[in-house]
């Protein structure tokens, strides 16, 4: 079947995103190999030399890089670390995260929309991560977005998909692909946006806090593949079972 | 993709937008099979909260025609989800019927004798306080299409004075510029209605003749190019028995489609038109009886539930009064489609002949005895 996930000019098999940074280092390539992961985050501020170990060498050849922005509090900071992430040779995609709030990690959609002008205008392919706004997905559309990253439930929730009914309209209005970003808990739920008709989702907590991390990986896997094969084969009626009037409302084309 | 080229050349005064919607619709449309679908299609596209472009194929399809009364229960619900019981009344007032056009099954045809006249502003005016007299706040502006006959600069005189007794004002003229509809949004108009006729653009060259509507693009991106020039909203329409009316709706109803996807903003409002007998052809060869029609229109409110809908006085009072409990949200009344004719004597023949004569407050009366709300004033002008 050749139904490839398209982002910018780049083309993938698998719809399974993985977050990294939330497991040991060591696991990355069984949980890449389990998952069929083909793209795979970082956070530039952690690939830097300044830690322990660098995420960088972990990560197996052939697998996308889509370095983040965390840490960036506004349009221009995460501007600064997208060039950075781009000498670091970490491709041309960039999945743009700021936040503003050290609590709950959401994203600022307006910071958010300018980051995505100043990104895509230096020829970089940037995936925002938002909150589910309508309108703001348009705006970072315009703004020349690659793909829109709706949160599912605040990162690192594991809380599944909150705001579901967000994400089903950006699904329908937007016309870029629609990557579940952050709250998705278990397998079933990423089957779920996939049945939605979401492009890809993207996981870390949820794998990275099971008991068997690369196992997870692999039932995520099957997951994503189901809900993506449910959502091209139609997904069944739901049946409303509403009685008709006794006297009909068409009936009137009769008399 | 683009395969389409306009029988004739853009006139030097039309402006060119770049736009894929024309393209993506008659492309979609030429695959459009309505032979190709089955009940299972029909009722699987009943059940669906959010309808795609294949639903609403399939809605229009004859394999939809023994669901209708279930499309009606469907579509009941849908309207009173957008509208509650609420419904618009306005109506038209024709300020001209010169025209420049050949479009043989048009009764202002440019080569018909009938008479043929312009009001002045002061008529304008006189009309419309008739018109305001009934309570009704809004109006729709309709002229032959004359850009020498009625000019821009006319039209901005009609929407002027239209605005001193009106709340919102439609427009249902020639195809213009961005810049032109700019203007005519600065005297005061809301809204743009075109109708395409037909969207087969074989049969469009063969109806239509002679004159700038020969144009298919310039006429096809009209409402785009409102959109451009600002104004708040847009109706679409396709006359339907010009040509097969499943394609002719489903072209039209995913028309609507594209361009609110483009301009989100957008008010988008679909006609509902049917060939009616007019002046100097009074057989009537028409396929799309009220069945038809009434397919379309819930076709159109299941795809596009937001949408409005208006039901035009081609119609009989009887399936007026039905429509509008099902999906119709606009209607007119108090209408005479020929020149003037309301504060003093009519100066010029209609385009075509109404079956629902009555007055608003016949309409009116008839909307409340159906628990339905007429509303007269639905926007305000800031």
């Amino acid at each position: 079947m050749n139904d490839k996930l398209v982002i910018g000019k780049h083309e993938f098999n698998s719809r399974f995103i993985l977050g990294s940074g939330k497991f040991s280092l060591e696991m990355t390539n069984a949980v890449i190999k389990n998952g069929g992961v083909e793209i795979a985050t970082l956070a530039i501020r952690r690939a830097n030399k300044g830690g322990e170990e660098n995420i960088l060498d972990y990560i197996p050849k052939g697998i996308t890089l889509l370095p983040n922005t965390s840490g960036a509090r506004n349009a221009e900071e995460a501007f600064r670390i997208a060039r950075l992430a781009r000498e670091l040779g970490c491709g041309d995609m960039i999945k743009i995260e700021i936040i503003k709030d050290s609590r709950y990690l959401l994203p600022d959609n307006c910071e958010t929309i300018k980051a995505c002008k100043l990104l895509s205008d230096e020829g970089f392919i940037a995936m925002p991560y938002m909150m589910p706004d309508l309108s703001a997905a348009r705006s970072m559309a315009e703004a020349g977005a690659s793909a829109i990253m709706p949160l599912g439930a605040p990162i690192g929730s594991n809380k599944g998909l909150l705001t579901k009914e967000f994400i089903k309209i950006m699904v329908e209005e937007i016309d870029l692909p629609i990557i579940v970003d952050a709250g998705i808990g278990c397998p079933s739920q990423a089957c779920e946006a996939m049945e939605l008709g979401c492009a890809a989702v993207m996981a870390n907590t949820a794998i990275a806090t099971a008991k068997d991390v690369p196992a997870m990986a692999t039932a995520f896997k099957m997951a994503i593949e189901a809900g993506r094969i449910a959502y091209l084969a139609g997904l069944g009626r739901i049946l409303d079972n509403k009685a008709e009037a006794s006297s009909p409302l068409t009936g009137f084309l009769e008399d | 993709m683009k395969e389409y080229t306009d029988v004739e050349e853009y006139f030097d005064t039309m402006e060119h937008i770049e736009s894929d919607v024309m393209d993506k619709v008659l492309d979609l449309m030429k695959r459009y099979d309505p032979s190709a679908y089955t009940a299972k299609d029909v009722v699987n596209a009943i059940a669906k909260e959010r309808l795609d472009i294949d639903d609403f194929g399939a809605l229009l399809s004859p394999a939809a025609t023994p669901y209708l009364e279930k499309i009606a229960i469907k579509a009941k619900d849908e309207t009173a989800k957008h509208f509650g019981n609420s419904r618009c009344m306005f109506t038209p007032i024709y300020t001209s019927n010169y025209c420049e056009n050949r479009c043989v099954y048009c009764g202002f045809n440019k080569d018909n004798d009938i008479h043929r006249a312009k009001l002045t502003i002061e008529e304008v005016d006189k009309e419309m306080t008739k018109i305001a007299e009934s309570g009704l706040t809004e109006i729709l502006i309709l002229t032959g299409e004359s850009r020498t006959k009625s000019d821009i600069t006319y039209i901005g005189d009609c929407v002027k004075t239209a605005a001193k007794h009106f709340s919102s004002i439609g427009l249902e003229v020639y195809p213009m510029n961005s810049d032109e509809y700019h203007y005519l949004r600065e005297c005061g108009a809301d809204y743009v209605t075109v109708f395409q006729e037909t969207y087969d653009h074989q049969r469009y060259s063969e109806l239509h003749l002679g004159g700038p509507k020969r144009v298919f693009s310039y006429r096809f991106n009209a409402q785009e190019r409102a959109l451009i020039g600002g104004m708040r909203g847009v109706a679409f329409g396709a006359l339907l028995g010009l040509g097969d009316f499943r394609k002719d709706a489903f072209a039209c109803g995913i028309h609507a489609y594209f361009l609110q996807r483009k301009y989100p903003h957008a008010e988008i409002s679909y006609s509902l038109p049917r060939l009616r007998p007019f002046i100097n052809n009074e057989e009537d060869t028409n396929q799309v009886h009220e069945k038809e029609l009434l397919q379309t229109a819930l076709a159109y409110r299941l795809f596009m539930p937001f949408a409005g809908e208006t039901i035009s006085t081609r119609e009989c009072p009887k399936f007026r009064n039905n429509i509008v409990t099902l999906c119709a949200t606009k209607i007119s009344a108090g209408v005479c489609v020929g020149i003037g004719g309301r504060a003093e004597e009519e100066k010029g023949d209609e385009q075509f002949e109404i079956s629902d004569p009555r007055n608003v407050e016949e309409v009116r009366k008839a909307l409340v005895e159906r628990g339905l709300q007429p509303v007269f004033n639905d926007y305000v002008r800031v």
